[in-house]
């Protein structure tokens, strides 16, 4: 799975993170993005609301961005521990997962507070 | 999170009780204490009282984990594991721990816990003798007893017990050792000790009771036990689980109060008021405790103490009573129920059941009281024994108590603890029962049946009276998000000509949109449309998104359609290229006469089936499966059948067939059964002359011989009943409700009477269904070449 290479051009200032087109998303789903050592999960809702997490579940490390996500919410394909995607908070259980806020200009999604090395 | 005051907590242990106490005072004041936690085993905190499925292998290590990581980063614990604590130094405060500059505290906590009991033997140290406490213990047995046919427990207490069934799951004959003439002497007396000896017996252990070990045989392994009375027994393995006792030597070092534990006040505080002990290293009132109620307990005044949100919280001792299952056999144990002067005993016993129940009244109340194998009464007797309420005028009123869920409508306490390790009371759990829940949600938000699990049943039965009187409207929905069942579901889709998930959601549903709902609902259109189902990727599990099964660190399995079982050297040869060329980091032969390529990238999959030129095996869906086979008739010199002919057959015509939960499949060439089809879903034996059809076995989760459908004369006949069963389990089958669930809830006899007989002169239309829907299988993997999506196979995307 760690086939990337870290990439040099992540080299912006702090404000927003570098951008990603939304169409490589489909409706309805996420994809794990790779921001310096970070690996964001981005959710595109069928409703155009766009929302990104860790992509590691805080439970096992699993692949969030594999999940199914409805209700406002991501399933872990693991283990089903489910998530908010507004806000990282566990439904039914006490983890959490961090959450950046996220601004789509261009029809591309920037994210915003990812801590790049 | 407010901010750090400086006040540093340490604590030395990570055990139960250790992760309990810093649970309560985190929740009490949060960012109060810089908390370190000292552990010496390797592992984070973990549910010592199930190991034993850590060693019967039903568990992972990591399955018995209490708290993630995220929980200790959230709450800024430092979690130390793997460090040993060498000392406490009072003068300084500070600890010592191995390999480390000393850390300095200002409020110490003791969590210690204890350490096993090691009975005075010659030679304990001869390899192959083992102590059962950690996980690291179950790690060193379950492997040494790989090369082993026999074991030895020495203890038939409870720990014993829990080792013993443990060790049965790697295949063992094991024989348990006790001094006692009975086992579990601290629980039982001796006539419910013989009964429920009598009942391990059955189960396959072999039983030595008066047996004192005197020596441990053999040199550079062991060979045998001999006992003091002069006997012996030969064996490959010894485990010894006889009890344990406080780990206090840090206390002792220290100066603190130490009598057979380290003495502690109401307030869990040792002898110096700025070090605390909680769990079984902890002495109080003169009593030690070796169960989770009591520890927990601890912890709830310790958090109230320490944090000072509670500084009058006392800790009064706890009143033991414990719901055991051994080995199947149900038992609850409360208080004491020795016998002597000034105990009324009131005993009733059913040998031949298995049911023995004792009571015990002092001075007109309950002192305690011995339940095995029928504990229907036991929340009246621990509701009474807790409270200290009068015993009633007749003492066996209290042992013929109607079940438990009645019992709340009878008027018992509310306070009444079900789950005695959590101490969650009847109305905790009624409160949340009556807002309507599943068993799951009823843990989740209580902790109910977190602990040791015993409670369950009790929590089941709660749900079953008192869920259903506002009973969820929701359960006979096909699923949650739209409020239909299945007939009106799909009739209501047909109607409307829906095509798609988000249609049916949007057309029919509640507006809630749950993840859950969604692979449900595209399984029903996939069922009624066919080919014409427009299939949205964000409604499928993630399996179905990439015809691959996921794999625990995120990677995939692939397993390749193998018909029947029957491969051939070229095949093989393709499949090890591909397996070097990717660098397979697993490759394995399935339960179901297949190979597994394990830990393949998302990404490399496209490429992976190219590679392969097979088709998909569609190890990773709700789908038709597999269908193993034996050698059958074309070698087998006892074969009547054509097992592996008849096999590719039906793996051909129903291979990778959408369905309300996966189907394996089984077909033998004769009534020797070599291929298990007796435990499939569909089964098929041959028999001289043609062949049975059995539907609705299973060997897994739970263990179901398959009924017989019907015996036929034909392979066409055969493949014709089991396309009809397909098809009508398809159309009837709840979501994800498996073929022996399916099978019991219809009835083999309606079934019979339906796909065989016709009597709802259905069976035609069912065979035309399946026919269309064999017709138009495609194989998913052709995706690889031409991916339906954007990024379907992509890795992590670059920025």
């Amino acid at each position: 799975m760690d086939y990337m290479i870290e990439t040099e051009n992540i080299t912006e200032s702090s404000g927003a993170g570098a951008p990603i087109a939304l169409d490589l998303i489909p409706p309805g789903q996420g994809r794990c993005v790779r921001v310096g050592a970070a690996r964001i999960a981005i959710f595109r809702q069928r409703d155009g609301g766009v929302f990104a997490l860790d992509a590691r579940c805080p439970h096992q490390g699993g692949p969030l961005h594999d999940g199914l996500i409805g209700a406002g919410t991501v399933v872990c394909p693991l283990h089903g521990w489910r998530f908010q995607l507004a806000d990282g908070r566990g439904v039914d259980n006490q983890l959490a997962v961090r959450c950046y806020p996220v601004e789509i200009r261009e029809g591309r999604v920037w994210l915003q507070g990812v801590e790049r090395l | 999170m407010s901010q750090t005051s400086g006040e540093k907590l340490v604590v030395v242990g990570t055990g139960m009780a250790a992760g309990r106490a810093v649970e309560e005072i985190v929740t009490r004041a949060p960012g109060r204490f810089d908390i370190t936690m000292f552990g010496a085993e390797p592992h984070t905190i973990y549910n010592r009282i199930l190991l034993s499925d850590v060693l019967a292998g039903v568990k992972s290590p990591e399955g018995i984990f209490l708290y993630s990581s995220d929980w200790f980063a959230r709450h800024r614990i430092t979690l130390a594991s793997g460090a040993k604590v060498e000392r406490i130094e009072r003068e300084h405060k500070t600890v010592a721990v191995e390999g480390r500059p000393p850390v300095a505290y200002d409020k110490l906590i003791i969590a210690t816990g204890s350490l096993p009991m090691v009975p005075a033997i010659e030679n304990v140290n001869t390899p192959g003798v083992f102590v059962f406490r950690t996980i690291n213990d179950c790690q060193l047995i379950a492997s040494y007893a790989r090369r082993c046919r026999r074991a030895v427990v020495i203890g038939g207490g409870l720990l014993g017990l829990e080792a013993a069934r443990g060790l049965l799951e790697h295949g063992l004959e094991i024989t348990v050792v006790e001094v006692m003439p009975y086992p579990m002497a601290q629980q039982l007396d001796a006539e419910s000790g013989a009964m429920l000896a009598r009942r391990l017996e059955t189960i396959g252990l072999r039983l030595l009771f008066e047996k004192a070990t005197q020596r441990v045989l053999g040199s550079g392994a062991v060979r045998g036990l001999l006992f003091k009375d002069g006997t012996g027994i030969e064996t490959d393995m010894v485990v010894i689980s006889c009890g344990i006792r406080p780990n206090v030597r840090l206390a002792v070092e220290a100066g603190l109060a130490v009598e057979r534990g380290i003495v502690c006040d109401d307030h869990l505080r040792t002898s110096d008021p700025d070090i605390y002990a909680v769990g079984e290293c902890v002495e109080h009132r003169g009593r030690l405790y070796g169960l989770v109620a009591p520890l927990f307990e601890q912890a709830r005044v310790l958090g109230d103490h320490i944090t000072g949100s509670n500084p009058a919280a006392a800790y009064a001792g706890s009143k033991i009573s414990t719901r055991l299952k051994v080995m199947g056999v149900d038992l609850v144990s409360v208080g004491d129920a020795r016998e002597g002067p000034g105990a009324e005993v009131t005993r009733y016993a059913e040998p031949q059941r298995g049911v023995y129940k004792k009571l015990v009244v002092r001075e007109g109340r309950i002192a305690g009281a011995i339940l095995l194998g029928d504990t229907d009464c036991a929340a009246a007797v621990i509701s009474a024994y807790h409270t200290g309420a009068c015993a009633p005028q007749r003492h066996a009123d209290l042992l013929f108590a109607a079940p438990p869920a009645a019992q709340t409508a009878a008027g018992l306490p509310m306070e009444t603890p079900v789950c005695t390790c959590h101490q969650v009371s009847q109305r905790t759990l009624l409160e949340q029962i009556s807002k309507g829940c599943t068993l799951q949600q009823l843990s989740a938000a209580t902790k109910a049946g977190t602990g040791c699990g015993g409670c369950r049943p009790q929590l089941e039965a709660l749900i079953a009276r008192y869920g259903s009187a506002r009973r969820d409207p929701a359960a006979d929905y096909y699923v949650r998000s739209v409020p239909l069942a299945k007939p009106e579901l799909a009739a209501e889709i047909r109607r409307r000509g829906l095509k798609t998930v988000s249609a049916v959601l949007r057309e029919l549903g509640d507006g809630s949109d749950e993840p859950a709902s969604k692979p449900a609902l595209a399984s029903l259109l996939r069922t009624i449309w066919r080919e014409q189902y427009e299939d949205e990727r964000d409604a499928r599990f993630v399996n179905d998104r990439v015809h691959a099964n996921i794999q625990n660190d995120g990677t995939f399995s692939v397993v390749p359609r193998i018909y029947g079982g029957v491969t051939s050297p070229h095949q093989l040869r393709r499949i090890a290229d591909v397996a070097e060329k990717y660098r397979v980091r697993m490759v394995k032969i399935t339960g179901g006469q297949r190979i597994d390529l394990l830990g393949i990238s998302k990404e490399d999959l496209p490429a992976v089936w190219r590679d392969l030129g097979m088709a998909s095996g569609h190890a990773y869906t709700k789908a038709f499966r597999t269908c193993k086979t034996c050698v059958g008739q074309e070698f087998c010199r006892y074969g009547v059948g054509d097992s592996t002919a008849l096999g590719i057959a039906i793996e051909r015509r129903f291979q990778g067939i959408e369905s309300p939960h996966k189907m394996k499949l089984a077909v033998s060439g004769c009534a020797r059964n070599c291929a298990e089809s007796t435990v499939k879903d569909v089964g098929v034996v041959a028999v001289p002359g043609g062949w049975q059809i059995y539907l609705g076995g299973a060997a897994g989760l739970r263990v179901r011989a398959a009924q017989l459908l019907a015996t036929v004369a034909t392979q066409e006949e055969v493949l014709r009943l089991i396309g009809r069963f397909i098809q009508y389990y398809r159309e009837h089958a709840r979501w994800a409700e498996r073929s022996p669930a399916f099978v019991e809830r219809i009835g083999i006899e309606r079934l019979r009477a339906l796909l065989v007989e016709d009597a709802a002169g259905e069976a035609q239309r069912l065979d035309r269904e399946i026919e269309a829907e064999v017709n138009a299988y495609r194989d998913p993997w052709l995706e690889g070449e031409q991916p339906r999506e954007p990024t379907q196979f992509s890795g992590p995307l670059q920025v």
